[in-house]
Parts: structure tokens; sequence; C-alpha cells
């Protein structure tokens, strides 16, 4: 109607950039609770780390008049692969310290410390200014082999290097999944205490597992730092951090990376097209209200997918060992 | 029941637990002898879980030491004891529910390669390699158990007797010394406890394994223990074959209670 073909093409890019960086925290979700069983409910905190880190990293320190405006403790003007490591780096530290601390008590006590930690974290860079400007937040952030493209085709580049990395993370936790160390995993989801009884090292394999997805969130945050060139603490607060990316994998499928991606494409075109139609059916003057229907919208689809169909879309196959 | 020159595999020394004021464990000695299967019976309450749970180091003791082959083992954690040979199973069958019942056994070998991530990535041959043999060695008690053609369903569709041979097919992936069953005869049928008391026998006389038994049953304990370890209020009550055991005065007493007499 209004839109033009080119509009329609760029809205699209634009969509799949993000549900691709979804998909990638949602199967580092898949490896915490989809495969080892761990509630970690502050994916928003690693999605935080990771943009964060990397914008520091890669972002040149401001000076002259713009230091007046904007105020970073780092900006080391590194290449966008190292911003990347930095991010999985940082992310997967913090994971090792949340995991030493809690992996021994029950699992309801990591919930409370990642979801805690989370918001800490958010919180933090809100109001410590000096660290990345607070609530402003960071703009301006360099985006990856730019100057090779022009301006408008941009997105369609950072498409293919969102897909590259989501691939890549994809068969590297696959590969892991199915291999006898997914399968210790699996065996700790189902039952701790026999696989203790059968000589494995339950803490360690759970440490491993919480920095491993931690990692992978980190990188999905970084991503989304370099595609929207600019974010704030707000960004990670726990529904857009966190909890969208649980019903993601819930409704794809929980243990399954396929149905992490499907449920992620899926929730996010719910989520960013149900924009359109809001708009047309609330009466006037509510407009600028009725986009939050939307939050409701994601708790009532969790409800229905967990009563009706707890396995997702997918569900885990039944033969996940194979190597 | 003389266990003659027999060698000593598993002793107890003076080993307590208390949970509250409640004695569970209180003062219990005795040593176990390898490649037999010795039984240890006692009504509930007795503190026979209570000192499994010692023996395995799911617990520690408050006091007393536990010899596993002439070593100290009452400070070690669950996993660790696994690895000195020790294995157990439990009361209430436990089994990896949404797992098949050959990912139940693979998972038991110790030490694989594959359980390193990063060598799943960079070395995978190794891994490839590893995983054939332990899935050969996986059907092949599987073949023996007579669970083979349950390999592909999950665990948790099992009935109650097949979750008690996958219980003895994982012992068995194990390759321990000796191993504690914690009533292998609890939920099944008559006919599944014979083929039970048949494959723990075969693991005693072909694999040269050790079996320290709890039975609540006495028929199980009767047929296939010598000797007998009687339990009664957290202390040891007496040792002794089979015959003796259903003779014995005291014995009666705390099964059938004194009023019987």
């Amino acid at each position: 109607m209004g839109m033009s073909l080119g509009g329609v093409l760029n809205f699209l890019v634009s969509f799949a950039i993000m549900a691709s960086i979804y998909a990638i925290l949602a199967i580092g979700l898949n490896v915490h609770w989809g495969y080892t069983g761990l509630l970690n409910f502050g994916i928003a905190g690693f999605f935080a780390l990771g943009a964060y880190t990397s914008a520091l990293i890669t972002s040149p320190k401001p000076v002259g008049i713009m230091a007046n405006y904007v105020r970073q403790a780092i900006g080391l003007n590194l290449p966008f692969l190292l911003g990347i490591a930095g991010a999985a780096i940082v992310s997967g530290v913090i994971a090792g310290v949340i995991g030493i601390l809690t992996l021994r008590l029950s699992e309801g006590y990591l919930a409370i410390a990642t979801i805690g930690i989370a918001e800490s974290i958010r919180i933090f860079i809100n109001n410590e200014s000096w660290l990345a400007n607070g609530p402003q937040g960071l703009i301006g952030l360099p985006r990856p082999l730019h100057n090779i493209v022009p301006r408008c085709y941009y997105n369609y580049l950072y498409l293919v290097i969102v897909s590259i990395f989501l691939t890549v993370i994809y068969f590297a936790v696959e590969r892991g999944i199915r291999s006898p160390w997914g399968r210790v995993l699996r065996a700790i989801r189902e039952d701790e205490i026999m696989v203790s009884a059968d000589g494995k090292n339950v803490f360690f394999f759970k440490l491993q597992s919480l920095i491993f997805g931690a990692m992978i969130m980190g990188i999905g945050g970084a991503l989304y730092a370099h595609f929207s060139a600019a974010i704030q603490p707000g960004v990670f607060e726990p529904l857009f951090g966190t909890f969208i990316i649980w019903a993601m994998l819930t409704l794809g499928g929980t243990g399954n990376n396929k149905g992490a991606i499907i449920g992620s494409f899926i929730v996010w075109a719910l989520w960013s097209w149900s924009t359109f139609l809001i708009f047309k059916v609330v009466p006037r003057g509510f407009e600028t209200r009725a986009p939050y229907i939307r939050y409701v919208l994601i708790g009532l689809l969790l409800i229905f997918i967990i009563i009706k169909r707890p396995k997702g879309m997918l569900g885990e196959e039944a033969h996940v060992s194979e190597f | 029941m003389n266990s003659g020159n027999d060698s000593i595999i598993l002793s107890l020394q003076d080993v307590n637990k208390h949970f509250g004021g409640i004695k569970a464990v209180d003062g219990v000695s005795f040593d176990v002898a390898s490649h037999r299967i010795t039984g240890l019976i006692g009504p509930n309450g007795a503190g026979k879980t209570t000192l499994f749970n010692l023996i395995s180091s799911f617990y520690r003791p408050d006091s007393g030491r536990i010899f596993f082959k002439g070593e100290r083992i009452d400070s070690l954690s669950l996993h660790q004891t696994f690895h000195k040979g020790l294995c157990r199973t439990f009361q209430i069958s436990r089994e990896l529910k949404f797992m098949t019942v050959l990912e139940n056994l693979m998972l038991v070998p110790p030490d694989q390669e594959g359980e390193r991530l990063w060598r799943n990535w960079f070395s995978r041959g190794l891994v490839r390699r590893q995983e054939k043999d332990i899935r050969e060695k996986a059907l092949s008690v599987l073949d023996e158990s007579g669970l083979f053609k349950l390999k592909d369903e999950y665990a948790g569709n099992l009935s109650g007797g097949q979750k008690r041979l996958l219980e003895l097919a994982r012992t068995m992936m194990a390759e321990p010394e000796l191993i504690l069953f914690d009533e292998p005869g609890a939920g099944v049928t008559p006919g599944e406890r014979k083929i039970l008391a048949n494959r723990i026998q075969k693991l005693v006389s072909e694999k040269g394994v050790s079996v320290f038994l709890i039975g609540h049953e006495m028929e199980l304990v009767m047929d296939i223990c010598n000797p007998i370890i009687v339990m009664d209020r957290g202390r040891k009550l007496m040792e002794g074959g089979p015959a003796e055991i259903k003779k014995d005065s005291r014995v009666l007493e705390v099964y059938l209670g004194g009023a019987a007499k």
C-alpha cells in the first residue's frame, strides 16, 4: 500500500537481523535450560555485558568537544572481531563467578541470583555514568565493514554477518550437545544425584554449561550493539532482555536448537508486526498506550504454550546423542 | 559364612551417623569380603540405606572410619568414590527418564574423551572411535540383560522390573569392584526377581565383582547372600549364613516382635 518494495525489503532485512540475534540468545538459553536444566532468568545481564563490552572495545574514546557530552571509561578502538571475543570472554567470566557462588545450591537459587545480577548490571551501567555514559548510552558504535557497501545497503551485509555467527554457533552447540559432553548435561537435567553416583563431577559440568551459554549470549549482545549502533541501559530490561527469549525458546521447542531459531523468528514477528495491527484496531486517543498490550500477549502466549504444548513446536528429539 | 582367607574389600570401623536426636547408624563395624554376595537385612528404620549412603559417600559419618581396598573413603564425595571402583544403586530406582536406555548406559563409562567440550570440535575422530567402543559395549551389556529390544526407548517408559535390570546393566558399564545394591528386588514380579538374582550371581562368578546387597524381602537374600548381616535400630545385631540367621532367636524377635514368641 503505502510502502514501496524497497521499504518492505528493508523492513524484512532488519526484522531478520533482530530475529537472528534473538535466535543466538535463545540457543544460549537452550544450553542452560533446555539441555542442563539451569534456570537462567538473567539473560538480559549477559546480553548487556556483551553489548557494552564490545562497544567499549571497538569504539574510540571521545575527544575534544564530544568528551564533554559522552563519558566513556574505556574506548579501545579495536576491530569488530576483538569486540565479539571480548564480549564472549567477559560474559563467560561473570557467568563463572555467578556459577561458583550459586551452582552448588538448588536450582531455584540460580534463578534468583541471575535475575538479581542482571538487574544489578543494568542499574550499575545506568547510574555509573563515568563507565558508559549512563542512561544516555553510547551512540555511533562502529559497524563492521561499513565502507565496503553503500550505506543504504548496509543491513544486507550485516544480515550476512549475523547469519554467519548464527550458523557457526548453531553447529558448535549441536555438536557439543550430541556428544558425550552433551549427554552428561542432559543427564544432569534428568537426575543430578544419579549422575554424581556415575562418577561425574556435576558441579563442574554445570559450570561449563553456564559459562558456554553465557558466552553465546554475550556474542548475541555484541551483534546487537553493532547493529543498532546505539545502546542504552533501558534496552536490557527484563522483558526484552530475558522473558521474550524464554517465550521464543518455549514456543519453538525447549531442547531443540532448530526450535530455538524458529521460535525466535515467530515471536519477533508477532512482536514487531502486531504494532501495525494494534494501531488499526484501537480507538482514537489510545494509540500511544496500545503497544503495551503486547506485553500481555507475550505472557498469554507463554501460558498457552506451557498448558497446551509444553514441548513447544519441535520439542527435543528422541535421539540426541549421535557421534 | 566363615569367610576363611577371602580378602576384605570393604571395612567399617565404629561408624556413627545421627540425624537430630535419631541415631540412624550407631557404632557399626563389619567387613565385607571380596568375590561374595554379602546381604544386609533388618526391619524398616534399621539404618540400612543410611549405611549405604555413608559407604557411597552420599553422607559423611559423624565418626568412625570406612576403608575400601584398605584406603579411607569416608571423606570423599559421591563422584569420587565411583572412581575408586565402588558403584551403587538406589532404593527407588533412578533412571534418566527422557534419555534412551542406550544413552543411560553410554553415560556411565568414566573419563570419556568426548566429555571435554572442545574435543568434540577439534578431535572428532578420537571421540568417534571411543564412542563406537562404548556403544558396542553398551549393546552387548543390553543383550546380556535382555534389554536389547528396548535400547531406543525412553528409560522413563520401562516397567518396574525393567528399570531394575537397567540399573544392573548400568553397574556393568562401570566395571566396578564392589556394587552396593539397595533393594534390587523391590517392585518387581517374582519371575523378574529370579532373573535379577541370577544376573547378580553371574556378576560375581563370571566378572569377579563383589556385591553388598540390601534386601527387604527375605527370599532373594536367603537365596543368594552369604554371609548376611542383620541390623536393628542402627546397630549391627548379628552376622552369619542364611541357615544360622533363620534360626536365630534375636532375628526372629526383631522381625516378628517379642510378642510372637
